[in-house]
């Protein structure tokens, strides 16, 4: 390599080859220590793993049963409101029920003592002066 | 058992050379494969290690890598036969090894959502790993901070990129071995491998 290609490259490269070759040799030696850790350890972390994997069966299942619960719960409050305001509608339709049949007694009483009224002064025109003397004696 | 004729034409240059040594017993269809199982097991106790390390830096994921690392030897045995040695041994069960790691991470891209659990460590506790050298305590921490440095740079490659690194300056595997695992052509190699190193010397650069 020439010294201005090779000059070139130390420009471009913020890091010389010497220090990338310790830094590659370094990774080399963790791997490899990792690796020898990791292959000859004991097997029984698969017991871990086998547990964890229980564990997330069983977080799995207490999600699940809170969000059926959940829905349930739900369900059951739409339900219940639901039946509820049924109720309401029937008792207000029950009252609107007999507040009509309240005025129409009432209307009925009004018109038969009008008509009574009606019917009691009603005289024979023979007898009208008598009765308008009835009257002025009775205000009197 | 079932008796079939072996062809000696097409048995590996090792198995001829003891058929050749051992001419006072013929070669029976047992024999062969009694042979075969030993020398896959021979492979296996010498490979194991290796491939196990490449796919752990390659996935960050012990358990993963065991897992992988299973697959890849079932793998092998089933297709021990077809083995010709055109290539080492090492080279067809890295090729094995990196075709079940692409499967994996294609498959776990895809269906992401039934991976529940993710157990790849993170750069910080892949760096604590160093062998205990006769090192001062400064020397150690510059090691470790340069081999974060790595495994950080590692994140930005490409899957093909990080497998042909890992290959060259881990496995310390030569460019034809890794062009023949990774079925490239050895020019490709080089440039992942040039790629690669760029980036290691971005990372290096950056965090000085």
């Amino acid at each position: 390599m020439s010294w201005n290609k090779k000059n070139t490259d130390e420009m471009q490269d913020p890091v010389s080859d010497t220090v990338l070759d310790d830094a590659l040799k370094n990774f080399r030696h963790s791997v490899h220590a990792w690796s020898d850790a990791a292959y000859s350890r004991p097997r029984t972390e698969m017991r871990i793993v086998a547990r964890s994997g229980w564990r997330l069966a069983a977080v799995w299942a207490l999600v699940s049963v809170l969000a059926v619960g959940s829905l349930s719960a739900g369900l059951y409050e739409h339900h219940h409101r639901q039946v509820l305001a049924q109720i309401r509608a029937e008792q207000e339709a029950h009252q609107r029920q007999l507040a009509a049949q309240e005025r129409a007694r009432q209307a009925d009483e009004e018109l038969l003592a009008t008509v009574d009224s009606d019917i009691s002064r009603t005289v024979p025109a023979a007898m009208e002066p008598l009765a308008q003397m009835m009257d002025e004696g009775q205000g009197q | 058992m079932r008796k079939k004729a072996v062809n000696l034409g097409e048995m590996r240059a090792s198995t001829r050379v003891m058929a050749a040594g051992t001419a006072v017993k013929p070669l029976t269809a047992e024999t062969a494969e009694d042979f075969a199982a030993q020398e896959f097991a021979c492979v296996v106790e010498k490979h194991r290690p290796q491939v196990f390390r490449f796919l752990l830096a390659s996935t960050r994921d012990v358990d993963l890598a065991e897992t992988l690392t299973q697959e890849c030897f079932l793998k092998a045995h089933r297709n021990w036969k077809y083995f010709r040695g055109e290539s080492s041994a090492m080279t067809w069960l890295m090729r094995i090894a990196i075709n079940l790691q692409k499967d994996h991470w294609r498959n776990r891209r895809l269906q992401f959502w039934r991976q529940t659990r993710i157990n790849s460590v993170d750069v910080d506790e892949a760096s604590d790993w160093l062998p205990s050298g006769e090192r001062t305590a400064e020397q150690q921490l510059l090691a470790r901070e340069q081999v974060r440095q790595v495994w950080k740079a590692m994140n930005g490659l490409s899957e093909r990129q990080r497998t042909v690194f890992l290959l060259r300056y881990v496995e310390e595997r030569e460019l034809s071995d890794i062009a023949a695992a990774t079925g490239l052509s050895e020019g490709t190699v080089k440039a992942h491998l040039s790629r690669a190193l760029s980036k290691v010397r971005a990372e290096l650069g950056g965090g000085r």
